[in-house]
């Protein structure tokens, strides 16, 4: 099974989020808990529907990474982007932090 | 479900009959047009009040001609999104001068009963649970409004003209 | 410009509670997303693949001073110091929190400003000409129509629900510099032979997974009947539109499935019902129309010797002159463009020091008016020619003064995947990268004018059907790959641009452009024959085969 993260956007500001170690959701990809079986996906998959309800976030969905030195690697050009921010923009969004 | 008129629950006196269902002996009744068409006149020699359902693909002119003979016409509103309804209330009020209940049923939100007032539908089939104060705040939110409607209010384009 | 009076206020104001409601609702746990989402949308609030994002509208692209710097003011306090100009006269923020959406409408609505119905399946921003009121070549200014379909579209109550999102445009020349024939519906002011005025009103234009170039449907709607004409119009369309594919819900899909002659019958029926019922009294249109009484300009003489003297002077002055001043209807006056397509920056933004820096021009030097074009762009209408040698001095010192209206790098695109929740590839890293290329403005001079329109998805917000060099940039098995579109014009003449053959990846789609402007100049008959005449001449055989027969 290809390892996937759940990510979403945070409700009340629209930041993009990960689902993290215990009830914590991520604003870092880095920090996100990385499903490697079914079961695993399974369980951050309520955790995630959980949240949607719970209206911390909005639009929860599983997306396919990969994992290489400790790194956590989005699978998509789009989740690269949202993971970092706009290309053309590096002051912006997350990867102005790093 | 509840009927909420003017801002307020009413007693529904009407019963929706499916058409397959039997009709019952007495008692108001709302079919749909399917049923109206092919019952029509052991429908209207019922002797007893008639409405009519159109879903939101069946635009009143389908059945002018016996517009005159229901007591209410239900439009739904399957899905919030489909805004076909609006038009045929304003229909039913402005081209064929209907003076009946109109009434909404289906998805209906409370951000929609504004316009929905205005298009000419005056009763709402909600759930149980719908909360009044969405007709409380329809009455409200607007103070004036750029269009004609059927509520007979000058538009903004008149007041500014005396 | 238009002043609100009390009802234009309390209505925006009004709206302003209400959707203060809505997000408390929303954020209460009252309102699932689905059910919000359209409510939100319907106030320019999208939520993208970053952050939330609002879209304001600029109604008929018109702006004062003051609006402007409300503009900035946003920027700097609610978003991160900059906004995004559209394609259809708004401005986007890119990074807004939700909590804090319905202070910023009110904030603007203490300018006369909105989101209202900058999204959503409703009768969307009007837009029009931006050199409405300064250019010779109009009949009258568009601008009071497009105010009077302002206000009858707004909170409409029949028509907030519809198939898909309408979107009018309203001109008054026979230049065409709001693509109104790709609008849903577009409206050309003309005056019949008594000189009363009238519209002519085209139909099911669009752009978009099926673009389709609108169809003239009436002549001349005489100026009472406007809105009930409209009426009709919307009326069948909110009746018979499709809705059971989002793809096929435009109105330009119903209008060619049903055929203009059976969908103007229709029409023409409905409008005879109701003629008449919308009131607009001759009072009214008067009263709009003073708003928009043209400004006391001196009649100066119509050559300026200070103006003549630092173009011989100044080549860069004298390029600048040529790709982004126009003559303005009355003499010793001009129209300045002001590009927002400067090297390195991403097409239409502006930062908020750069809006208070053309606010504070418009108010010296411009009649305290701005425009904003559907080319992502700024305009001044109404400089004086000897203050437009300042004017670009002040410009150029906030990279704002590029000499490039028209030219090959000023690029319509739209945000793409950078920021755009349904975006497929990047477009403003290419639109960059095309800028880089040509960055010899001299060069671009001598190539002429020339639109590149560049699209991250299907949507085509960025209008690369109608680019005289279109790019659609498409996701093929999760890579970015750019389609090569030519010979398309948003303009009178409007075209579709064709297809040149098979998609380029980011590493040679510049090259595939500068090898379509390279086979122009190489078949062009003399300077003066643009690349879209040429192309029009030639066809597409010699750029296929310059594009794909060497690789």
């Amino acid at each position: 099974m290809a390892m996937k993260v759940f990510t979403a956007n945070r409700l009340s500001d629209g930041t993009v989020v990960y689902i993290g170690p215990g009830d914590t959701w991520a604003e870092v990809l880095d920090h996100a808990l990385v499903a490697a079986t079914a079961e695993e996906e399974a369980a951050l998959k309520t955790r995630a529907e959980a949240a949607v309800k719970a209206r911390l976030v909005v639009g929860a969905y599983a997306m396919p990474v990969t994992v290489e030195n400790g790194a956590i690697r989005p699978a998509s050009v789009r989740e690269r982007i949202r993971a970092a921010g706009p290309s053309n923009r590096t002051d912006l969004g997350k990867q102005a932090a790093i | 479900m509840k009927i909420v008129k003017e801002g307020a629950p009413v007693a529904d006196t009407w019963t929706h009959v499916g058409d397959e269902a039997e009709l019952p002996d007495g008692g108001a009744v709302i079919v749909s047009l399917a049923r109206f068409k092919a019952e029509r006149d052991a429908l209207m020699g019922r002797n007893a009040p008639l409405g009519l359902r159109l879903a939101s693909h069946e635009p009143p002119a389908d059945v002018a001609e016996d517009l005159g003979r229901f007591e209410v016409v239900a439009l739904e509103f399957p899905v919030f999104r489909d805004g076909r309804g609006y038009t045929h209330a304003v229909q039913l009020r402005q081209r064929f001068a209907y003076r009946g209940e109109v009434r909404a049923l289906g998805d209906v939100l409370w951000d929609q009963i504004p316009h929905m007032l205005r298009c000419g539908v005056d009763t709402f089939e909600v759930a149980d649970d719908f909360p009044l104060e969405a007709f409380e705040e329809a009455r409200t939110v607007f103070s004036n409004h750029y269009q004609p409607d059927t509520t007979g209010r000058r538009t903004v384009f008149e007041l500014r003209h005396g | 410009m238009y002043r609100y009076d009390e009802f234009d206020q309390a209505a925006v104001d009004e709206r302003v509670v209400q959707f203060r409601g809505q997000v408390e609702r929303r954020l209460k746990g009252q309102m699932t997303e689905e059910q919000f989402k359209p409510l939100r949308l319907m106030n320019g609030l999208y939520l993208q693949l970053h952050a939330y994002m609002l879209r304001v509208a600029i109604p008929y692209g018109t702006l004062s001073a003051a609006q402007m710097r409300m503009l900035a003011h946003v920027a700097r306090k609610y978003d991160k110091g900059y906004g995004h100009f559209t394609t259809r006269q708004n401005i986007q923020y890119n990074w807004p929190r939700l909590v804090d959406t319905p202070d910023i409408l009110a904030d603007l609505a203490k300018v006369q400003m909105h989101g209202i119905q900058t999204s959503g399946n409703c009768i969307r921003n009007v837009t029009s000409d931006p050199f409405a009121g300064a250019t010779a070549d109009e009949v009258e200014d568009p601008r009071p129509w497009c105010e009077i379909i302002r206000q009858w579209s707004t909170f409409h109550p029949e028509f907030s629900y519809l198939p898909r999102k309408f979107k009018i445009a309203v001109i008054a020349s026979e230049q065409d510099r709001a693509a109104i024939r790709l609008h849903d519906i577009g409206i050309r002011i003309v005056k019949d032979a008594a000189g009363e005025t009238g519209f002519e009103f085209w139909i099911g234009g669009g752009m978009g997974r099926t673009p389709i170039i609108a169809k003239k449907i009436r002549d001349f709607v005489p100026k009472a009947e406007l809105l009930d004409y409209a009426t009709a119009c919307l009326r069948v369309y909110n009746a018979l539109g499709r809705r059971d594919n989002i793809y096929k819900a435009r109105i330009k899909i119903l209008v060619h499935e049903m055929g203009l002659d059976k969908f103007s019958a229709l029409v023409d029926e409905e409008f005879a019902r109701i003629k008449g019922t919308v009131a607009l009294p001759e009072a009214e249109i008067a009263r709009i129309r003073a708003y928009f009484a043209p400004p006391e300009l001196p009649v100066l003489p119509a050559t300026s010797t200070a103006f003549e003297a630092k173009k011989f002077e100044d080549r860069a002055f004298r390029d600048f002159v040529r790709s982004n001043v126009r003559p303005h209807k009355v003499p010793g006056h001009a129209i300045v463009s002001i590009s927002l397509k400067a090297d390195g920056i991403a097409p239409g933004d502006a930062t908020a020091e750069q809006m208070d820096l053309v606010a504070d021009l418009a108010e010296r030097h411009s009649q305290n008016e701005i425009r904003v074009t559907h080319e992502q762009n700024l305009v001044l209408p109404h400089v004086r020619l000897d203050d437009v040698h300042d004017v670009w001095q002040a410009l150029k010192a906030a990279s704002l003064g590029t000499a490039n209206i028209g030219l090959v790098s000023d690029i319509i695109c739209c945000p793409g995947l950078d920021y755009c929740d349904l975006a497929n590839a990047r477009s403003i890293p290419v639109a960059e990268a095309i800028q880089r290329r040509f960055a010899d403005l001299e060069r671009q001079h001598a190539i002429g004018g020339l639109k590149i329109k560049m699209s991250g998805c299907i949507n085509a917000c960025g209008h690369h059907h109608v680019g005289h060099i279109g790019i659609l940039g498409v996701d093929k098995h999760g890579q970015e790959l750019y389609q090569l579109q030519l010979g398309g014009s948003g303009a009178e003449d409007a075209s579709l641009a064709k297809l040149t053959g098979a998609g380029f990846p980011p590493d040679r789609i510049v090259d595939a452009v500068e090898t379509v402007v390279e086979t122009y100049l190489g078949l062009r008959d003399g300077d003066d024959e643009s690349f879209l005449a040429c192309f029009r001449r030639v066809g597409m055989a010699p750029f296929k085969a310059a594009l794909y027969e060497d690789r």
